[in-house]
């Protein structure tokens, strides 16, 4: 796995090149693409080419999201193997990183034993890992009771939460709650009022020069509307997060890689471990996509993020999976 | 491994709605004479109806029935539905591909619905006094 033809640099945006990169859309431009296995993926942002010589820094850890254990159908009819591989792939890394991040989706349908498996395999990494819960995870006849009951004992409102390691502030959202009903608004998710407000009192007197890594499961910009691929009140939240000047935000649920910079914020979503879904607007609807037998470990992945230095942007790896 | 337990479980869900239906039919044949069983039969039969979800979107989006009406959602997707009413007065389980879910629609009204998971989702199920439905 650690073949540099395998890995691929995803935006390890220099805030010198923000000027450059301001109003950069999510379909790319000013990333350089290559082509891997067919799949296209970033190798960087342009200009940014030494940062693909990144070693080991002062903070790495590893995404996973969206592994739907308990999904069953083509692509993918054994999600739980497929995890496994990831995790596999994680405990190769030459640098090991400190924790995990999952951003959601654990299971498919919001079961015990489905979160039980996924634990099950993700503990081989022994690693701790820090889970926020996708929509997948809060369809239980409690709408949520189940989840936050399991994952959510140490967090706030409706599973929220923040720490920090080794100088970097990580922030937990949660914007599986509070959908708004599609009736007379997009339908989009939010976060709302409750947590938007103790997120400002989180990040309030921090210093700017501190590194923000967010997590949340949906995207944190309107990727596609028609889809509810969105959050509502992301704006407000950026708000207060602009001021600092590295900000990551790290979510899953869209199953591909698609990155927007915006000023000192750079959104990354997630390949899943389970299933790709189709590019936005390229399907009659989102959902599971088919592919080739053969081909289904081009569109999984896990992401590694590696601080290099506790000032600047971490700099970005997604792997796909090794068949 | 849970991905084999899962059409199990689906099995034993299955497994149960019959035995479900099974009782209900017990329960009509013991109603005093079998003429109104056969024409409960035929009032339940006529009183049920199905909307599909396919493709992230309910069909038809816009249902009127009469009161008394049982409507089942059949999800014939490949991704996870859950339906919840705006007004809360029913949600299913999360609906896996091919799975469904009944509710019984006792008293007149506009009753709004969405996928919990995908709010965009939305129908609306309007419920007219018995035997005013058409």
């Amino acid at each position: 796995m650690a073949d540099r033809d395998q890995r691929e640099l995803s935006g390890a945006a220099g805030i010198n090149r923000r000027g450059l990169l301001k109003c950069m859309g999510w379909a790319g431009t000013g990333v350089v693409w290559s082509l891997a296995g067919g799949v296209p993926r970033t190798l960087g942002l342009i200009g940014s080419a030494a940062a693909a010589e990144a070693t080991q820094g002062e903070l790495t850890f590893v995404q996973i999201s969206d592994s739907h254990i308990g999904f069953h159908l083509p692509p993918n009819p054994n999600p739980t193997a497929t995890l496994g591989e990831a995790i596999a792939q994680i405990k190769a890394m030459p640098s090991q990183p400190a924790f995990l991040v999952h951003t959601g989706d654990i299971s498919h349908l919001s079961k015990e034993e489905q979160w039980d498996t996924a634990d099950q395999v993700i503990k081989s990494a022994n690693k701790q890992v820090f889970f926020i819960p996708g929509e997948h995870d809060v369809a239980d006849a409690g709408n949520g009771k189940a989840y936050l009951d399991r994952y959510g004992k140490n967090a706030q409102g409706k599973g929220w939460y923040s720490f920090d390691v080794a100088g970097v502030h990580f922030i937990g959202l949660i914007n599986v709650f509070n959908f708004q009903p599609g009736f007379k608004s997009a339908g989009l998710a939010t976060l709302g009022d409750h947590q938007l407000e103790w997120l400002e009192k989180d990040v309030a007197g921090r210093s700017a020069s501190t590194p923000i890594v967010v997590l949340a499961h949906l995207p944190m910009w309107t990727i596609y509307q028609q889809w509810g691929w969105g959050t509502a009140d992301a704006g407000r939240a950026l708000s207060y997060l602009r001021r600092f000047g590295s900000v990551t935000v790290l979510n899953g649920h869209i199953h591909q890689i698609i990155q927007k910079v915006e000023g000192n914020v750079t959104f990354h979503t997630a390949a899943s471990t389970a299933f790709p879904q189709p590019a936005p607007g390229t399907a009659p609807a989102p959902g599971p996509m088919k592919v080739a037998a053969g081909e289904l470990h081009k569109y999984l992945g896990v992401r590694t993020v590696d601080y290099v230095s506790s000032k600047g942007a971490p700099a970005l790896i997604d792997s796909p999976l090794v068949a | 491994m849970s991905t084999t337990t899962s059409p199990i479980a689906r099995r034993t869900r299955i497994g149960l709605l019959i035995g479900t239906l099974g009782a209900t039919a017990l329960l009509a044949a013991g109603l005093p004479g079998l003429g109104a069983a056969n024409q409960a039969a035929a009032d339940v039969a006529a009183r049920a109806i199905t909307i599909k979800i396919a493709s992230f979107a309910f069909a038809p989006k816009d249902l009127t029935i009469a009161a008394g009406t049982t409507v089942t959602w059949e999800n014939q997707d490949e991704e996870v539905h859950r339906l919840a009413a705006v007004d809360n007065g029913f949600s299913s389980p999360a609906l896996d591909n091919s799975d469904s879910y009944s509710h019984t629609f006792a008293t007149p009204g506009v009753y709004k619905y969405i996928c919990s998971i995908h709010p965009y989702m939305v129908g609306r199920v309007i419920v007219k006094p018995a035997g005013k439905s058409s």
